[in-house]
């Protein structure tokens, strides 16, 4: 999908330019949304073929409420009136009301994702530090021990579930050490869970660990690509040290395909968010999610689902752009 | 371990066979040797092993709870309600591999055939097909999984269909790349002049030569679905009990890591590592194999 990517920006470049590429993304990015608001609204039906009027009523209500609730909210018109209905509410921001929260989703959702957000940022920002460097250096010590230990290093964590990787933290740092909680801290906003950073380090490593196991493979591969183009050979020949050639040229070419992959990674780091939110208690949107799920609170699940997908497309638009603006052959078309 | 194949030098022998050479490229890849041998180890323990290690992993025993390994008749140990733990490792490996497999088949034919199609036929079809494909990646498979589980009693076959459905997304981009680049090949063309029909096109000649992506793929498929099932399985919306997975043993054990409770979290965490590292492998060793890029890893 990289590849992909690359290759779209190459031919945009050839062809009418960077604007009009970016332009087509966006369409492109309205149907994916649109697909998924098609995916959630058939998920919805397929969850209450009545509506959410049981959910929202109880368990209690008859059947004469449950239609005289489907009237007043138009529950009884036909599916496709039902879906613009739906389309229309969630542009503006509407996602419906929880079943067990007493609350609007969209309230529900707001108040968790930013947590979720900052423990992703701050674990893809550690993953990034250690995981760059990793990288560069194997695919120089390509095929030496070095390389090798790393190499079986991320292969293993690539084949753990997260959830025992986790685990292990926990006996090892937590229990036998002592040396951090083995809980995240609870706190409605973000400056409440920030103020107890002990308590993110297990959280933050989980989560991160993975996520260097899958981009020091990236910047490997694409770090020996670059390694044996003609561009290093001149600058070797032309007597510059390879430190500096790499420093100056390699990583700067070698990064462009990690932040393509980084706009596609997002839904693959939500879903393992879910498993670290659950694991260490983190109040996020994923153990929003996780409690959803065991109660049947479908609003708010496929709300969730709905942002999560927003926000890939939004995302994978951005790495595009980005990609764009590190590529020589395109940036002059946007600056 | 890409490094194996471009370590070979250029100079077997030209009579043998692309596969014979092939062959001798899996087995020289040590790495793969490990998975083969690790995976047909694993299946004799799970299929063949309650045959030498009966034990009743149905009825609880409230009698012999939490035994330590080492105790005469439960070299493992019992968990919580008394199941004997090798014995529950062997059926819980049954399932986890049973629809690791499964599921990541079921994905592999989806991807192929429309990945296949799309590529094949082209324009606005293609576009619809892949747009579909895109809002499919935009849902993280745990949360599509979560909800489909909420929504139906999880059992073996719906785990199967479900985890099918959620991976084919993958397969199918890597598919229709190779079905666009052949698509146009002279013996695809040449059938087409023949009168064969676009369905024949796509069967016999689009989907063979895709068939080094589609293997090297559907082993990291496989790999990718056990993990799946063991995340379900943590999630809690896994299988009821008394059937189990290596996740829901690894799960339920969890409530004892204070305990001291090991050998209720690390046999049934090391089976899961070990299996799919052993499919990972595999998949990089098929990958020399049939020399095809397969998936950036």
């Amino acid at each position: 999908m990289v590849e992909a990517a690359r290759t779209a920006v190459r031919t945009a470049s050839g062809g009418a330019g960077i604007l009009r590429f970016l332009g087509r993304r966006l369409v492109q990015g309205v149907i994916v949304i649109l697909i998924v608001t098609l995916i959630v609204f058939a998920l919805l039906h397929l969850a209450m073929p009545q509506g959410p009027a049981q959910g929202i009523l109880g368990m209690q209500a008859t059947q004469e409420q449950i239609d005289a609730f489907n009237r007043a909210n138009g529950f009884d018109r036909p599916l496709w009136q039902q879906y613009f209905t739906f389309l229309s509410q969630i542009a503006v921001g509407d996602l419906g009301d929880s079943f067990k929260l007493n609350r609007p989703v969209a309230d529900a959702i707001g108040q968790r994702l930013p947590k979720t957000l900052v423990l992703a940022l701050i674990s893809m920002a550690v993953a990034l530090v250690v995981a760059i460097p990793m990288g560069i250096y194997q695919a120089v010590r390509r095929g030496k021990t070095g390389d090798y230990v790393f190499t079986t290093m991320n292969f293993i964590i690539y084949s753990t579930p997260s959830f025992f990787l986790g685990l292990v933290l926990v006996i090892v740092f937590a229990q036998w050490l002592g040396l951090v909680p083995a809980l995240a801290p609870q706190g409605d906003t973000v400056a409440q869970v920030l103020a107890k950073p002990a308590g993110l380090v297990l959280p933050v490593a989980t989560a991160a660990l993975g996520i260097i196991a899958t981009i020091s493979r990236y910047m490997r591969s694409a770090t020996i690509d670059n390694l044996s183009e003609d561009y290093v050979r001149t600058a070797r020949a032309k007597g510059t040290p390879m430190p500096v050639v790499i420093r100056r040229h390699v990583v700067r070419n070698s990064l462009t395909p990690v932040i393509a992959m980084l706009g596609y990674y997002l839904p693959v780091m939500f879903g393992g968010m879910i498993v670290v939110e659950s694991l260490f208690n983190y109040p996020g949107m994923g153990l929003l999610f996780w409690t959803s799920a065991q109660t049947g609170d479908y609003p708010v699940l496929l709300g969730c689902v709905l942002v999560i997908a927003v926000a890939t497309v939004v995302g994978s638009i951005l790495a595009d752009l980005v990609q764009a603006l590190l590529n020589p052959r395109t940036r002059g078309e946007l600056a | 371990m890409t490094t194996a194949t471009a370590a070979q030098p250029a100079t077997q022998p030209a009579a043998r066979s692309p596969f014979r050479r092939g062959l001798r490229r899996f087995l020289q890849n040590k790495l793969a040797l490990f998975g083969v041998v690790t995976i047909v180890l694993f299946l004799l323990f799970c299929f063949l092993g309650p045959l030498l290690h009966p034990t009743d992993q149905v009825h609880t025993d409230l009698k012999s709870t939490m035994l330590p390994p080492g105790t005469p008749g439960h070299p493992l140990g019992t968990d919580d309600v008394g199941y004997d733990v090798l014995g529950r490792l062997m059926i819980g490996g049954q399932v986890s591999i049973l629809i690791g497999l499964a599921a990541g088949i079921l994905a592999t034919v989806i991807g192929t055939l429309w990945g296949a199609i799309a590529g094949y036929v082209g324009g606005t079809v293609d576009a619809v097909m892949m747009r579909v494909v895109d809002a499919g990646i935009a849902i993280p498979a745990t949360f599509l999984l979560l909800i489909l589980s909420a929504i139906m009693r999880p059992s073996v076959p719906l785990m199967i269909v479900v985890i099918g459905l959620v991976s084919w997304l993958v397969p199918a981009r890597l598919v229709r790349a190779e079905s666009i680049s052949l698509k146009s090949r002279e013996y695809v063309l040449a059938i087409r002049a023949m009168g064969g029909t676009h369905g024949r096109a796509v069967v016999k000649h689009i989907v063979p030569n895709t068939v080094g992506t589609i293997v090297v793929n559907a082993t990291f498929q496989v790999a990718d679905a056990i993990l799946l099932v063991a995340y379900v399985s943590f999630l809690g919306m896994g299988l009821q009990k008394p059937a189990t997975d290596w996740g829901a043993m690894l799960t339920g054990g969890m409530t004892y890591t204070y305990a001291g409770a090991w050998w209720l979290i690390f046999p049934a965490g090391l089976c899961i590592v070990l299996t799919v590292c052993a499919f990972n492998s595999i998949g990089d060793g098929l990958r020399d194999f049939f020399d095809v890029k397969g998936r950036d890893r």
